[in-house]
């Protein structure tokens, strides 16, 4: 702080004007460069075969064990293989090989030992197996973990912090190496479902399916307690019956009990191989300091492989040098061909070289920058709709012609998902305690609800009123109507009809017919953010349609979801999302046993009804076909009449997609289509320096303004200086 | 249709503020010192004029204070509770269109798919319940309304002005004696040391002008539009001014007593209570203030979750999460006060007169109490009046990271975080950023601009060389 | 000198204690290490026992103060609370709950933040230094008034309003800079220009009136008269003896908030997208990253209090009178 004052009177000063004029002037003389300024990206990496798209929350788990929610499938499902995948292009949805020579050959087996035909009833199925035998020749991506010395030792073992320190991420090391896939490595990644390690989120699940996966689980608590917290849980000595290897490529995976939709499971990462070099080599100390974990930089066979790993700012994608090859379809829908989607039938995937996903919270910085061109592809947030898409008078989706004019594509799809208001059944006002009185309230709601005009509202008509649990594309839906709520398809029953529903259900114009008082119910949420208020807003109107006054109980999410657990919430919005296609999957949502209270299930409604138990258990057995269609339909009346949910609505996904960028039509199952994109890179680069070039005029007006505020300012001076003199 | 009323604790301590206000007053009157202070903030053209600003917008928040429930037909009580001003612009709260909807629109602002009589479908924008109604044929007739109406509306604010200043000749010359048209005179030209009246005046004129624009509009159209589930815009903000005043208030009064009694420990007994309250207020300093409240308001989240009986209404819920928001600023936040005037004791316990007293054997609290409190006072009254302004502004703060009034209360912190994505949204929504933004800007510069009139007025160093006094 | 500097560390030693106190009650008032594990394992599926599972491997089945297992002094330092404590006050700070290093994620979050918040704070200063000195300048004149009023109308609007208003014109609608993003190197001046233009420009009102009362006090003095009876310009008496002298409480103030620059700003941060430090607490506090939290809310009461230690010693420096003791 030595400085002179003298010194520091020019540095203000002038250094003050100088920095002004270089924050108004820095544009102009970049543009002297010949470039946009916006453009988010370095220079360097303009011209490439790159896709750019966005993550909104870091992934927390990167591990095929424990990554469940879509954010993070969205990166595992590119860089593992579990043995089966779904086709791109057919539908309904169709398994088929990934890294199997052929799909799985099952057989069911009866308790003392005898193959049972497929025809076999469930109950005497007392084991199932699964044989599967994957395609020699698989190799792993190139991996530090897999580097060995000219001796065939592997190279970085035994490190220690000096060794380390020079490593500050994975590109650092200067070595790698490859391994061919094995069937016993898929044995090890269903080992590992069971590790205490690693909590894995379908360990429960899992545990009644696969045969010794508990004893397993057990086993392994103990000897993780007698090693240190850091060192490496070795698993392949551990054998179990669940998973064996019936030779190098091959392997059985035994269920000890009937359960057809196991099927599904083996196209998920949870089933995808695990090398257990990686987690010998990612266990060595220092690693964790460095934040070098499975968790983080996964070591996978897939066409791409994650080369960096930012989560703060972004992650990158990069083709997998050793990948097997696989060829992009050459048969599907027969509208697929129109589309353009088989135009590159044959080609050999990947067919771009890298992603960049950039962390990106706010909605608005992610919808200027695609509209910017600097996303690939972006989804229509409702704020955003009326910009993007118009109906034509039959009602058709199409996009505006702004959108047009930028050569923007628009994919839409009803999603396998199910978004829905749900009644604690525990309740003793909208319950089950509160008998028929309580089931005609819950109609009576389920009418007042105008869900065509949420959808409208805040959904921009992205949604279609659901009828039941099960969303369109999923076994078992029908296209009918609930005749509880709806008097004709679309025709809402009147107010009236609720009101009416609402006196026999002993609440006459929303006061209780015994004592006079108001009815209030409470509904409980976690929702912040933007949005909520209107939202909230929303549903109070809806309530006091039916002169009910809703009470909000706004709390954070850790109390919410203490609140379902516990079974003291009224009323509470909730969603599903497909896990695979079948009826199984969103039935089971209110499947007693499966109750969320008490029993941490997933039926979040504390649903019982002991015939719809019943008929649960059947269905969950049966192969699709009329007969599982008849009880499904006799479920979904069931569901109907009793209303424990407001059955809200099937989100439909809108996207658009820039002209550049080819291959897409929407899977809601596949999890791994990022090998199939195409990108025209060089019209990207054309149309982004077309959409950004910067405006002019504030530049000219905010220096007139400056002009303007100095101007008086410098006449008080002159006639200050011209007083003196 | 009789009503009872529905006291809700904010309710309670704002009327307890005012009370104290007005206890106030009288002893500003009463004391020379303190009269001729005050008198020269209404001697100030800007004084006047952001004290009228400030009038409006208390008047606002105080009939919002007033709460009641109705009683049915069958006896019971109704369970809304509503405000005097619910009930004055029952209008403009029960006028709701279904969504979006421009200042002054007659269309909602979205096309919606529309079934057409002839069994069709079309895309357009569907006329609005409520928001010019009344017109036939709003292409052709629009424009001709609105002026007829702003017209009508600048009569009203003209007349309403025209009996204000009658009103106010008619009071001044009971008080001077000196004759109407004198008085008349007087009030145009002032007289030496005579409060501002002429920027009473015209500030008094052009908030009449204004408010009678929006009241002859209100009444058929929605004046600043509606929002995403089609409320009307105005009514929020102008129930969101209760919030910001209690926020700013009534934090305020929380702080007093801790800043002050700790400040004045601090520094009268110096020693171990000095150091005991230093490194309290350290110790809270040190953290950042975003995390402190953030997490005491998780707390008391918890505290309503577990007395959730207690809370039989909505208004009662949000009222007591507002009132625990203040608690919670006003206990982090008094550290600044507290360490002001801890500096200010430390100089004054030196001074002959304290010396003086000690020396007679008079009692610390006594000492504490006459001759170091009011010799404080000014610093106090400063730091309420600058704090005010920057409470208002926290609270939408606070809302942006969660942590601000529950989320079904009007306030502008809610509105603005609502509107970020409004602006998105093509053709832009802006009007309700605009209201929030617009009317926390009046408030928060009235009470910045008083605020800096009374610094001038009350603070003797800054006396004399202010240059906002021409 | 050096005994003083030792008293102040010292000092420092119970204020951290309190502050990991207060961290420690308020957190685990509204949150049971239960919830922390239900958020950590996600939604779907969650079993006791995996809940169980990770609370001994985050270390969160331990007591928070009192260990009632263990007897005597042992039931108060076998806790959760000291084993924290102890690690972060010799700046292990571990773990985050989600598994990542959090001292690696400081130090690599550290830069961006410094990279927002120093230019702007020192372009900040400069520009409500000036700001002030010509307000002073023009005093008595109708221009000062309106300058005094101009500025009280920009501390009246809302910083938000700022961040807002930044991004739809600057970046939405003229297209000259990121809308949000940061970028490595040298690339990353582009991010940067807009977040530092909004930080000063919001901070004109407030900072500029509190400059000008500063520089006030300075005019009345002698010296200001001495210099002007010399004949030299208003112009130069202003911006070479006020300054100088009005420096001091300027500098003496604005040292405090050096050390707190590395933090970041919370808001303008998750505003634009900047990966710092101030968007990684926020990030913490929303996914109830216990570990992380804590860290910061440390880091933040270190680097308070060496601003403290700073400011008393620029004291001395600039005015040798001041003697520390």
């Amino acid at each position: 702080m030595n400085y002179t004052p003298s010194r520091y009177e020019g540095l203000v000063h002038y250094g003050t004007m100088r920095l002004w004029f270089i924050s108004l002037f820095l544009p102009v003389l970049l543009a002297g460069c010949g470039e946009v300024w916006n453009n988010p990206y370095p220079h360097e990496d303009s011209g490439q075969n790159t896709l750019y798209s966005v993550f909104e929350e870091r992934p927390k788990h990167l591990d095929p064990a424990r990554s469940y929610s879509s954010n993070e499938v969205e990166f595992t499902g590119q860089i593992y293989e579990p043995p089966l995948q779904y086709h791109f292009l057919k539908r309904p949805y169709t398994l088929e090989p990934l890294t199997t020579a052929g799909l799985p050959v099952v057989r069911y087996w009866s308790s003392d030992g005898h193959e049972l035909s497929p025809e076999a009833p469930a109950y005497a199925i007392a084991r199932t197996t699964y044989d599967i035998s994957i395609k020699p020749g698989i190799r792993y991506q190139p991996h530090p973990a897999f580097a060995v010395e000219e001796s065939g030792q592997p190279r970085y073992l035994g490190l220690n912090e000096q060794g380390l320190a020079s490593i500050n991420t994975l590109g650092d090391f200067v070595y790698t190496g490859t391994r061919e896939l094995t069937a016993e490595d898929y044995i090890y990644e269903i080992k590992r479902l069971a590790s205490p390690r690693l909590n894995s989120p379908i360990f429960g699940l899992m545990s009644e399916y696969i045969d010794g996966l508990d004893e397993l689980n057990r086993q392994l608590v103990v000897v993780a307690k007698s090693l240190p917290r850091d060192a490496w849980l070795d698993l392949r000595p551990y054998e179990f019956p669940g998973a064996k290897a019936t030779g190098r490529y091959s392997f059985r995976i035994t269920l000890k009990t009937h359960y057809p939709q196991f099927i599904y499971w083996l196209a998920m990462p949870f089933f995808a191989p695990v090398p257990w070099e990686a987690e010998r080599f990612y266990t060595q100390p220092g690693m964790a300091e460095r934040n070098l974990n499975l968790d983080w930089f996964p070591v996978g066979t897939g066409p791409f492989m994650l080369s960096e790993n930012d989560p703060n700012r972004r992650m990158v994608m990069a083709r997998n040098p050793n990948f097997h090859g696989e060829n992009y379809p050459t048969e599907g829908e027969i509208e697929d061909s129109k589309k353009g989607l088989l135009t590159d039938a044959g080609k050999s995937l990947p067919l771009i070289d890298r992603a960049v996903f950039t962390l990106e919270k706010e909605e608005i910085p992610q919808w200027n920058k695609f509209l910017q061109g600097y996303y690939d592809a972006s989804g229509i947030s409702s704020d955003n709709f009326d910009q993007a898409v118009q109906f034509s008078p039959e009602g058709e989706a199409d996009l505006t012609s702004e959108m047009k004019e930028k050569g923007i594509r628009l994919v839409t799809a009803v999603t396998t998902s199910s978004s829905y208001m749900g009644f604690n059944m525990k309740d003793p006002v909208v319950g089950h305690p509160g008998g028929e009185s309580a089931r005609k309230l819950r109609q009576a709601i389920s009418i007042a609800v105008d869900y065509e005009e949420y959808i409208s509202i805040f959904l921009n008509g992205r949604g279609i009123p659901a009828q039941g649990v099960l969303p369109p594309g999923i076994f078992g839906y029908k296209d009918d109507f609930n005749s509880v709520v709806y008097t004709s398809p679309g025709k809402r029953r009147s107010i009236e009809e609720a009101r009416r529903l609402l006196a026999e259900a002993g609440y006459p114009n929303g006061r209780s017919a015994k004592t006079g008082e108001p009815l209030v119910l409470y509904f409980d949420t976690s929702a912040t953010g933007p949005d909520a208020k209107s939202r909230l807003d929303w549903l109070i109107k809806q309530f006091s349609k039916l002169d009910i006054q809703l009470v909000i109980r706004a709390t954070d999410y850790n109390r919410f979801q203490d609140k379902m657990l516990q079974g003291n919430a009224q009323i509470f919005q909730w969603g599903w999302n497909a896990d695979y296609p079948d009826p199984e999957n969103f039935l089971f949502l209110l499947y007693g046993p499966n109750a969320k209270a008490g029993r941490n299930g997933e039926n979040a409604a504390n649903y019982t009804n002991p015939e719809f138990d019943r008929l649960f258990v059947q269905m969950k057995g049966m192969a699709n076909g009329q007969q599982r269609q008849e009880i499904i339909d006799r479920m979904t009346l069931m569901l109907r009449e009793d209303a424990p949910w407001l059955f809200g609505f099937h989100p439909k996904a809108f996207s658009l997609q820039h002209a550049w960028m080819g291959n897409v039509k929407p899977n809601l199952m596949a999890n791994n289509t990022l090998k199939y994109r195409r990108i025209d890179f060089l019209q990207r680069e054309r149309k982004r320096a077309d959409w950004n070039k910067p405006v002019f005029w504030p530049f000219v007006v905010s220096l007139l303004l400056l002009v303007a505020i100095v101007w008086p300012a410098w006449r008080q001076y002159r006639k200050q200086e011209e007083a003196r003199a | 249709m009789s009503f009872v009323p529905e006291v809700l604790w904010t309710d309670a301590l704002i009327w307890l503020l005012v009370f104290a206000c007005t206890f106030f007053a009288l002893h500003v009157v009463r004391t020379p010192v303190l009269r001729s202070s005050w008198h020269t903030v209404l001697e100030r053209p800007m004084g006047m004029a952001s004290l009228v600003v400030l009038g409006v917008f208390v008047v606002i928040g105080l009939a919002d204070s007033l709460h009641y429930r109705t009683r049915l037909d069958n006896g019971q009580l109704d369970v809304e509770v509503k405000s005097i001003l619910d009930r004055a612009l029952v209008q403009l709260k029960q006028h709701t269109e279904r969504t979006y909807s421009a200042p002054l629109a007659t269309h909602a602002q979205a096309r919606e798919t529309i079934e057409k009589p002839n069994g069709g479908q079309a895309r357009e924008k569907p006329r609005l319940q409520f928001g010019g109604a009344h017109l036939a044929d709003p292409e052709k007739e629009w424009t001709g309304d609105v002026l007829i109406r702003m017209a009508s509306g600048l009569s009203y604010g003209l007349i309403a002005s025209i009996g204000f200043v009658c009103l106010l000749t008619l009071t001044l010359n009971a008080f001077w004696r000196c004759g109407i048209s004198h008085a008349f005179s007087r009030l145009w030209r002032p007289q030496d040391k005579d409060p501002a009246w002429r920027s009473l005046m015209l500030s008094s004129f052009l908030l009449l002008l204004v408010s009678g624009i929006i009241f002859s509009l209100a009444d058929g159209y929605h004046v600043l539009g509606t929002d995403k589930v089609g409320q009307d815009v105005l009514f929020q903000t102008m129930k969101s001014i209760r919030t910001g005043l209690v926020i700013g208030t009534l934090t305020t009064l929380v702080t007093l007593p801790v800043a002050i009694g700790l400040g004045l420990l601090a520094g009268y007994f110096r020693g171990w209570i000095d150091d005991v309250i230093q490194y309290v207020y350290t110790t809270l300093n040190s953290i950042p203030w975003v995390l402190l409240v953030a997490a005491a308001v998780l707390i008391v989240q918890v505290f309503i979750e577990q007395n959730e009986s207690s809370f039989s209404s909505v208004a009662q819920r949000a009222d007591v999460r507002l009132l625990a928001l203040c608690v919670i600023i006003g206990l982090t936040g008094w550290t600044g006060l507290a360490r002001l005037l801890r500096a200010e004791t430390l100089k004054l316990r030196e001074l002959d007169y304290v010396t003086a007293a000690r020396a007679f054997g008079v009692s610390g609290p006594r000492i504490l109490l006459r001759h170091i409190l009011p010799n404080v006072q000014h610093l106090i009254l400063i730091s309420i009046v600058m704090d005010f302004s920057g409470l208002v502004l926290a609270e939408a703060i606070l809302s942006y990271v969660g942590v601000g009034v529950d989320p079904v209360m009007n306030s502008w912190g809610n509105m603005i975080n609502a509107a970020r994505l409004e602006l998105a949204r093509e053709p832009v929504v802006w009007w309700p950023l605009v209201a929030a933004f617009s009317l926390m800007f009046a408030l928060v510069l009235a009470a910045n601009l008083f605020a800096d009139v009374v610094r001038d007025a009350f603070d003797p160093r800054a006396a004399g060389s202010s240059g906002a006094n021409s | 000198m050096i005994r003083y500097f030792l008293r102040r560390v010292l000092y420092a030693f119970p204020i951290l204690v309190g502050v990991n106190l207060i961290t420690f009650f308020l957190f685990f008032v509204v949150n049971t290490p239960d919830n922390m594990a239900r958020i950590h394992l996600g939604v779907k599926h969650v079993t006791p026992e995996a809940i169980q599972q990770w609370k001994a491997e985050h270390g969160y089945d331990r007591p928070l103060f009192l260990n009632r297992e263990r007897s005597g002094f042992d039931s108060v330092t076998d806790t959760l609370f000291v084993d924290r404590s102890q690690k972060l006050f010799s700046f292990d700070f571990g773990k985050a709950d989600d598994g990542r290093d959090i001292a690696r994620d400081i130090k690599t979050r550290m830069w961006p933040s410094l990279a927002i918040a120093l230019p702007a704070f020192i372009v900040g200063l400069m520009v409500n230094i000036t700001f002030a000195l010509l307000i002073i300048f023009y005093r008595g004149t109708r221009l000062e008034y309106a300058g005094v009023v101009g500025l009280i109308a920009l501390m009246s609007i809302s910083g938000l309003f700022y961040i807002i208003a930044g991004q739809y014109f600057i970046a939405k609608l003229w297209q000259w800079l990121p809308i949000s993003g940061f970028g490595e190197g040298i690339n990353a001046y582009r991010f940067i220009l807009l977040p530092v233009l909004v930080s000063v420009v919001s901070g004109i009102g407030s900072g500029a009136r509190w400059y000008r009362t500063i520089f006030l006090e300075e005019i009345g003095k002698d010296y200001v008269r001495t210099a002007r009876a010399k004949g030299l310009s208003e112009l130069r008496v202003l911006f070479r003896h006020v300054l100088k002298n009005g420096m001091i409480p300027v500098l003496t103030g604005a040292v405090v908030v050096l050390p707190l620059l590395f933090t970041g700003s919370l808001v303008t941060e998750s505003f634009f997208g900047i990966p710092g430090l101030g968007s990684y607490t926020i990030d913490a506090i929303r996914s109830q990253d216990f570990a992380i939290v804590q860290a910061m809310v440390f880091l933040g009461s270190v680097l308070y209090i060496i601003g403290l230690l700073l400011t008393d010693i620029s004291y001395t420096l600039v005015d040798p009178r001041v003697k520390l003791s």
